[in-house]
């Protein structure tokens, strides 16, 4: 690794190394259940907005449904815990292979397709997998749901409390995006930009556009997949309701805010969105005479247009600077 | 399954027809706005609610039932412009995702908005002719399935007098085909897009309103409407008018008879498998013609 | 160079705003360091209230949020006293859950470490019920649920702390068999919304017909968001069975009785008590409704009471009251909220002065497992083994006539 190189990745590993040592500490002074079961809340969201802002920034695809792969990674690690005593970290692992395949499935078949196929794939999976999640009421539920999924235990150790707990999603979250910057940064990230910026030019210098756009989506699945199974063992207790369409858009809203042109805006697209509506909740009665939650989904969707028309590259990168996809050309 | 006469097949078409001259309705708006925008308008089914809610409401307020009726097309139709002008012009050269989501964020204010208007509570709006259902064969139709599919062929016969037979319908054609030689000729693509979102805006509002007498009216009834009138459109291609009202009349009748003959609680769910299978069979179709098109490509740079 | 720096900025502002949570964090996290959850629970007694006020659930939320709004009201008013006649400070804070989980889980946290509550009413849904009930049960706080899912209380002990007030479907559907039944029908279709609530109804018939040697010779489901039920109607029609028995609530539960009239079948229509809300007969029109039997609890009947019934006073009361404070009509998801605050109160007005907070939610829940109530929803027995309390005789079947419920005994039938 020659010192150029060097330099250009140390933002990120420094920008890791203060993200971990920022979420190592917030516990010590956030004392309150309430904010540390919402930090999970985001954890978990930021995980999921993770790999659709992959999927979106990088392969310039959108996933209408990925309310999905949350839910099978969710209900695969709920139903082989609780139906068939599975271990939870088994249930987990499979989980992710079933969504990971699921994933590549469709992939294959709609990368044929030129245009916005995927979202309109996805969104027909979406509403799919949920009203399955309803119909098959022998393995999960039905509507009602399935209650007393264990908690998560490693050796005698259990993650029984929310400090507990929120180590442990933000461990992983921290750990998959390390992982995903070291993605972006490879060969296969430079190929992905290249699709993005034109897909028929890439092919064009033999880079195959349909295959690295099919392993982001297997990868943004697999993410889903773990942020589900982390859900499910929080709660305790799964139903089909969080996993809707509004699920899959609110988590587009999530990367969107966050920004597309950099993983790094996932966890604040997921703090961003989950903060707000907690924010307008509590403030918004101070404005609005007897306001209520009405408002709070107003105000939410004028936010979200108003970012799309001016900083249609998300906050972190529309507050700061105005230029389109970051670090490709400066490396030559 | 129960015993089935002809009635009942019967009943079970013509029911997924009435049904799906809705689905075809919402899809028309959202094939002219892609046709023409490029845009994925996840909004439309939001028109249709809005042209049952301003019906409903306008009704309320004393008016006849068919100047409710008109009156609220109009209404609809000068939200839709406006929504143009306020989220889609500004951004026109964006990129697809960051126009999906900006008809998310519509969808979701408008439907906020209506909550706080309207309240949570269903309407009803009366049939427009009330009265015994009609027998045919066994099965049974109500008078409004029949407005509605009568409301349904007079808006198709319009709509294809407008774009076929007419100047403005002939520019907006040659925008949803080539927008810059459009624009070479003086086709305005600003204007046409205001005219689609129009278009489509009353489209939506008359589907809605026709259905309302059956279905109730609540602030929400625009998503799963909008929803299946994307199957549709999916199912007829996405840029063919006739397309997506074929696939939005094969929508209602694979629904209604999924219901009768497999399972009630899997209906909605084969709706969609349809879309899975209609991308499927497309993928196959298209992927030579996207490899000829990159022959051509590379002949060109070569 | 460019990206470099951008990479930069980027994280600079992920710092800015995570020092930006800490800001919202840092004073909501100060009281409870302040004072220890267990030392003194201060003079004002709070009762957390959840109700979904917007999100799909909001038609039941509202007229719930508008009861507690209520109760609110009469509490500033008149207040209530101690069992020694010293006046109780009582709060009651209310939450939106927006009708989901996620939302649901932080707010109840929020409610019993940093608002002190000693009791919650709460979660319109009852998914949402059903997915708070872990924490509740660690967190030792009796909780009131205004959901119907029977699964809610039960298994009984492993939920220690939780009630609930709406009749279950077990207490409902017994009146829609018998009524058929009656009728000399033996055979029966049962169609029921695709959620929790219509599938502890068709448990409830399935549990029912049994018992009284009734066929169901046809499930089906509908979504509540469906528009058009006509196919599974038209397999109604085909089959043989000679009564329809439907668990859903409005607008579904209207469209499907009004489909079921445009397609002339004339067997009984027997509904649940899903559609014990005004607007049902509106949505379905007066001449659809026509006829219809449900069982309900009996505030939809309160004229035809006798006077000696204990729940008439009561219910008479609530309706006057909350038809004046909302100027809507009372429902019986009111009701539900309206039950769960007094019988909270009601646990309140006994305590004695002086508890831990600890002490207070044990005591409220010892009291109200050991209460008698009267309600709105019927006569509560609470008992160890009985979180609901209610038994079918707290239901009444109900006709539509002319558009107006009208009380329907079996002398009747």
């Amino acid at each position: 690794m020659n010192i150029g190189r060097f330099w250009h990745r140390a933002p990120n590993v420094f920008g890791l190394i203060l993200f971990a040592i920022f979420l190592a500490i917030t516990p010590l002074w956030v004392q309150s259940n309430y904010l540390l079961s919402t930090a999970i809340f985001i954890g978990i969201a930021a995980i999921l907005t993770l790999g659709l802002a992959l999927l979106m920034g990088y392969a310039g695809q959108i996933s209408l449904g990925h309310a999905a792969f949350y839910a099978m990674g969710a209900y695969t690690s709920a139903i082989l815990t609780v139906k068939f005593a599975y271990s939870p970290w088994l249930a987990m692992a499979l989980g992710v292979l079933i969504t990971g395949t699921l994933a590549y499935l469709i992939g294959k078949v709609i990368f044929r397709l030129s245009g916005h196929y995927l979202a309109l794939a996805t969104l027909a999976l979406g509403v799919i997998v949920f009203l399955a999640l309803g119909e098959f009421r022998g393995l999960t539920g039905g509507p009602s749901g399935l209650p007393g999924v264990p908690q998560l235990t490693i050796g005698g150790f259990s993650f029984d409390n929310d400090v507990k707990y929120y180590y442990l999603v933000w461990a992983v979250f921290w750990l998959l995006l390390a992982f995903s910057l070291n993605v972006v940064n490879s060969r296969i990230g430079r190929a992905l930009r290249a699709i993005h910026a034109s897909e028929i030019a890439a092919e064009s210098v033999g880079v195959d556009a349909s295959r690295f756009k099919l392993r982001v989506l297997v990868l943004s699945a697999v993410y889903a997949s773990l942020a589900g199974s982390l859900y499910v063992h929080y709660m305790r207790f799964v139903s089909p309701q969080p996993f809707d369409f509004n699920a899959s858009v609110r988590l587009v809203v999530m990367a969107a805010v966050g920004g597309l042109a950099s993983v790094w805006g996932a966890p604040f697209g997921a703090a961003a969105v989950i903060l707000l509506t907690v924010l307008l909740r509590d403030t918004l009665p101070f404005f609005i005479k007897n306001a209520s939650g009405e408002h709070t989904v107003i105000v939410y969707g004028v936010i979200l247009v108003l970012i799309m028309i001016f900083m249609p590259e998300g906050l972190t990168s529309g507050l700061l600077k105005r230029r389109r996809w970051p670090s490709f050309r400066s490396k030559k | 399954m129960p015993d089935y006469g002809f009635g009942d097949y019967l009943q079970f078409v013509l029911s997924g027809l009435s049904t799906g001259s809705i689905y075809a309705l919402v899809a028309l708006g959202i094939v002219i706005i892609y046709s023409v925008t490029g845009i994925i308008n996840l909004a439309q089914g939001e028109y249709t609610m809005l042209g049952a809610m301003f019906a409903v409401t306008f009704y309320k307020w004393g008016l006849p039932l068919p100047l409710a009726f008109a009156a609220s097309v109009i209404v609809v139709i000068l939200i839709g412009m406006l929504i143009e002008r306020l989220t889609v012009k500004p951004v026109r050269s964006a990129s697809p995702v960051t126009l999906i989501i900006i008809t998310v964020g519509v969808s979701i204010i408008i439907r906020g908005v209506a909550l706080l208007i309207w309240g949570a509570t269903p309407y009803s709006l009366p049939e427009f002719t009330p009265g015994a259902p009609l027998t045919l064969f066994g099965a049974i139709l109500s008078r409004q399935r029949l407005w509605i599919m009568g409301v349904t062929a007079l808006v198709l016969a319009l709509l294809y007098y407008l774009l076929e037979r007419t100047l403005l319908g002939k520019a907006l054609r040659a925008c949803a085909i080539n927008q810059t030689a459009a624009s070479f000729m003086g086709v305005s693509p600003g204007q046409m897009s205001l005219l689609s979102f129009a278009l489509s805006a009353a489209l939506g509002a008359v589907a809605g309103i026709v259905i309302a007498p059956l279905t109730l009216v609540s602030y929400n009834m625009g998503l799963m409407l909008g929803l299946k009138g994307f199957v549709a459109a999916v199912i007829g291609g996405l840029v063919s008018a006739p397309g997506a009202v074929i696939g939005g009349l094969l929508l209602g009748v694979i629904e209604s008879l999924s219901a009768g003959l497999i399972s009630s609680g899997m209906k909605d769910a084969i709706a969609f498998l349809a879309l899975f299978v209609v991308l499927l069979w497309r993928a196959e179709e298209v992927t030579p013609r996207l490899r000829s098109l990159l022959r051509r490509q590379s002949e060109v740079e070569g | 160079m460019n990206s470099w720096n951008g990479r930069w900025t980027g994280i600079l502002l992920l710092c800015l705003s995570a020092l930006l949570f800490a800001g919202c964090a840092a004073p909501a996290a100060a009281p409870e360091a302040a004072a220890p959850a267990d030392e003194s629970a201060g003079e004002t007694v709070k009762i957390g209230f959840m109700a979904a006020v917007t999100g799909g659930a909001a038609f039941l939320g509202e007229p719930e949020q508008e009861a507690a709004l209520m109760v609110q009201a009469q509490l500033a008013e008149e207040g209530i006293t101690g069992p020694d006649g010293e006046p109780i400070d009582v709060e009651i804070i209310m939450y939106d859950t927006e009708g989901s989980g996620d939302a649901a889980i932080p707010l109840a946290k929020k409610l019993i470490e940093d608002d002190q509550v000693a009791v919650i009413v709460g979660a319109t849904r009852s998914p949402v019920s059903l997915a708070l009930i872990p924490v509740i049960q660690e967190a030792k706080v009796p909780f009131i649920s205004m959901a119907s899912s029977s699964a809610i209380v039960e298994p009984v002990e492993e939920r220690y702390w939780v009630f609930k007030t709406p009749q279950s479907n077990i207490h409902t559907a017994p009146w829609q068999v018998r009524y058929v039944k009656e009728q000399g029908i033996d055979k029966v279709a049962s169609l029921y919304v695709n959620n929790a609530y219509g599938e502890d109804g068709r448990d409830a018939i399935r549990q029912a017909a049994e018992e009284a040697g009734v066929e169901i010779v046809l499930e089906e489901t509908f979504e509540s968001s469906d528009t058009d039920m006509t196919s599974q109607l038209t397999k109604v029609k085909a089959s043989d069975a000679g009564a329809l028995l439907v668990t859903g609530l409005p607008p579904a539960a209207s469209i499907l009785t009004k489909q079921f009239r445009e397609l002339g079948l004339d067997m009984p229509l027997v509904h649940n008590h899903g559609i014990g809300m005004k607007p049902f007969i509106d949505l379905a029109g007066v001449e659809n409704a026509e006829g219809v039997v449900f069982p309900i609890g009996k505030m939809i009947a309160v004229d035809s009471l006798a006077d000696d019934d204990p729940q008439k006073a009561v219910l008479q009361g609530f309706i006057k009251d909350y038809e004046a404070f909302t100027g809507n009509p009372a429902s019986t998801f009111a009701g539900h909220a309206w039950d769960g605050l007094q019988i909270a109160l009601a646990a309140i007005k006994t305590m004695p002065a002086g508890l831990s907070l600890e002490e207070q939610r044990a005591y409220i829940r010892d009291a109200v497992e050991n209460m008698e109530f009267v309600g709105t929803g019927g006569v509560f027995h609470f008992s160890p083994e009985d979180h609901v309390g209610l038994s079918p005789d707290d239901v009444v079947t109900v006709r539509i006539v002319d558009g107006e419920w009208q009380y329907f005994p079996p002398e009747d039938w």
